[in-house]
């Protein structure tokens, strides 16, 4: 028997009381993947992914995580399937009266049995994966967004999650950082074979580490192609798909 | 089914081989699942060497990195060789990581003794002593230089200011004063009772509303109210960077946001004040009317014997002074709020505890002030 998809999404539409923004989404993403959904401004990204995670009711469709269904699961059975996201959020979106250890540890309390010194350790450990060793006893408030954004990818990985989704990870990040970003992505994936899903519109980022993607657009309001990157540029394809992935500049 | 429970549990077993102890690592190893500590698995035993395997491992994560971490510390910090070659090269690499990152050192410290924490917290005051008188010092220099028509006013935010905390804080405010007006009554008829002098109560109502209650009673209902949010609504923007914003085009955030409030509130202050007093002196006639039988007339009639018009004017004066101590106590805690959301909590609460603080030591010295000038 085939194996579930980590991810499927079928026939969802997202919408803001009574405008729908995106309709007809359907997609897979396998297991271990590194998925992008991409599209310009507006197209609806990152709508799309709070509507997959349950931050927003879809209007209609359905999400399913390894073949069970998240769409309209009970409580009890969506906090289960929680326990194996991990969503690393734009701004970091981490909880400013509690250190960047405390932001990590406070899942790892939660869900698991494990002693207070383990979990600080762990909490050490997830800092230093992302370049903050040492600053376990800083507050968000003393930190660089860039900072706060990889600490939150810290803690989006605490709980060693089957699908972490990124919410524009590189947005605000120089590109060296970026790239490096990307390494720590492909590192997390390669080793414990994990989904990523990444909302993004980095270029660079796309080319590099992307398996598959789907491109939003938002006359369409939904998917305008869908496939490897290389596959996507290649003709006969789409010329938005093109602009966007070859970046063609102005003076060209 | 329980054989295969016990064949998926995280394991780790050690035997000793001569000097060496070796760790077989074996079964599911999840973090939300029990897994062995380095610390239960080597206890007291000192070898020259240990080896980890992990032929029997068939799931693992971070918890499993832990465990090799810790144990390549152990060695490491014992002088024990450590030998880890067996295991799969991902979980040596991060196992090597982790060790690393439990010899990080510098550690943001947050502890202070007593002296730093009592110096630091007299320059703390210091600095908001001066940050307050600047604050007011900005404030009249704006109000002079619009009275001179040096600069303008929106007096549109303004208006909308007046109706947001003046007609829109008559419920609340009536409600307060005349529940007021019934405890004054009732404290005032439990003595006057005594001496015959029901009548009286009429009086006490009357001078307590007028002199203190009304006006004290709108500046603390508007210091929880419209206090509290101005320091909400201008941390808020401060947090967005919308002041930073304001700033950067020249514009001054003290007369754009400070001034529109603060008159408005010293506008509607006396009014609420006023409305205040007439709705105490109801609550104390309700009482006086159906506990001590005193007819609504014999009762306005009596207040009118020693209410006179000095009594209305003080209460009036010190509302003016309490909308402007809840206006500046709310714009200042708002614009020195920091910039994320517990700030602005912080803010909201800091302007309520400061106006009401102020507002508390202004009616001492109007009282002291009034009484020297035989008011």
């Amino acid at each position: 028997m085939e194996k579930a998809p980590a991810i499927e999404v079928t026939d969802l539409a997202c919408a803001y009381e009574d405008r729908r923004v995106l309709e007809k989404i359907s997609f897979k993403v396998r297991t271990a993947e590194i998925f992008f959904v991409i599209g310009a401004t507006g197209a609806g990204k990152t709508t799309l992914l709070r509507n997959m995670v349950g931050l927003a009711t879809p209007a209609q469709g359905e999400v399913r995580f390894n073949g069970r269904p998240f769409t309209g699961a009970d409580p009890a059975e969506r906090r289960e399937m929680l326990k194996t996201f991990g969503l690393s959020f734009q701004g970091g979106a981490l909880w400013t009266s509690l250190t960047l250890s405390e932001n990590i540890a406070l899942p790892l309390e939660e869900y698991t049995p494990l002693p207070k010194d383990e979990i600080g350790r762990i909490a050490a450990f997830r800092l230093s994966q992302v370049g903050l060793a040492g600053f376990e006893g800083y507050y968000p408030s003393e930190i660089s967004g860039g900072m706060k954004k990889r600490a939150g990818l810290a803690r989006a990985l605490a709980l060693d999650p089957q699908i972490v989704f990124f919410d524009e990870p590189s947005a605000g990040l120089d590109p060296v950082t970026a790239r490096n970003l990307d390494r720590l992505i492909l590192q997390i994936r390669d080793t414990f074979g994990t989904t990523i899903v990444i909302v993004s519109h980095d270029v660079d980022s796309i080319l590099g580490i992307a398996d598959r993607l789907i491109m939003l657009d938002v006359d369409k309001r939904g998917i305008v192609a869908e496939g490897p990157p290389a596959a996507l540029v290649a003709p006969p394809a789409d010329p938005k798909v093109v602009d966007f992935l070859t970046r063609r500049t102005v003076r060209s | 089914m329980r054989e295969s429970q016990e064949h998926s549990r995280a394991r780790a077993s050690a035997r000793t081989e001569g000097a060496a102890l070796e760790v077989a690592l074996e079964g599911a190893w999840r973090l939300q699942g029990a897994t062995p500590r380095w610390s239960s698995v080597v206890q007291k035993a000192r070898p020259s060497q240990v080896r980890l395997r992990a032929e029997g491992l068939s799931q693992w994560d971070t918890s499993l990195v832990v465990f090799v971490g810790e144990a390549k510390r152990w060695c490491a910090d014992s002088g024990v060789a450590c030998d880890i070659e067996a295991l799969p090269e991902k979980l040596r690499l991060l196992g090597g990581q982790f060790a690393d990152s439990l010899h990080t050192g510098a550690r943001a410290d947050h502890s202070r003794s007593l002296f730093e924490e009592a110096g630091l917290s007299t320059l703390e005051a210091m600095t908001q002593g001066r940050d307050l008188l600047q604050f007011v010092g900005e404030c009249w220099i704006a109000a002079k230089r619009l009275v001179t028509g040096q600069a303008g006013l929106r007096w549109f935010d303004c208006l909308g200011e007046m109706q947001k905390c003046g007609a829109m804080a008559l419920p609340i405010v009536s409600l307060i004063s005349f529940l007021v007006g019934i405890t004054l009554a009732y404290s005032g008829a439990i003595v006057l009772m005594r001496f015959g002098g029901d009548i009286w109560v009429a009086d006490l109502i009357g001078v307590a509303m007028t002199r203190e209650m009304g006006a004290m009673m709108a500046g603390v209902v508007l210091a929880g109210r419209t206090g509290a949010a101005y320091a909400a609504e201008i941390g808020s923007m401060k947090a967005n960077e919308e002041i930073d914003a304001l700033t950067i085009l020249g514009i001054s955030p003290i007369r754009f946001l400070v001034l529109p409030r603060v008159i408005a509130l010293a506008l509607m202050m006396p009014l609420l004040a006023l409305y205040a007093n007439c709705l105490g002196i109801l609550g104390g006639m309700a009482v006086a009317y159906s506990v001590l039988d005193i007819p609504p007339a014999a009762y306005w009639v009596e207040m009118l014997t020693i209410v006179d018009l000095p009594d209305v004017t003080v209460g009036v004066v010190k509302s003016v002074v309490y909308g402007l101590i809840v206006g500046l106590s709310g714009c200042l805690r708002g614009l020195q709020a920091e910039n994320n959301a517990a700030g602005v909590g912080k803010a909201a609460t800091s302007a309520v505890v400061t106006s009401i603080l102020f507002i508390i030591v202004a009616d001492a010295v109007f009282a002291v002030v009034f009484h020297a000038i035989g008011l």
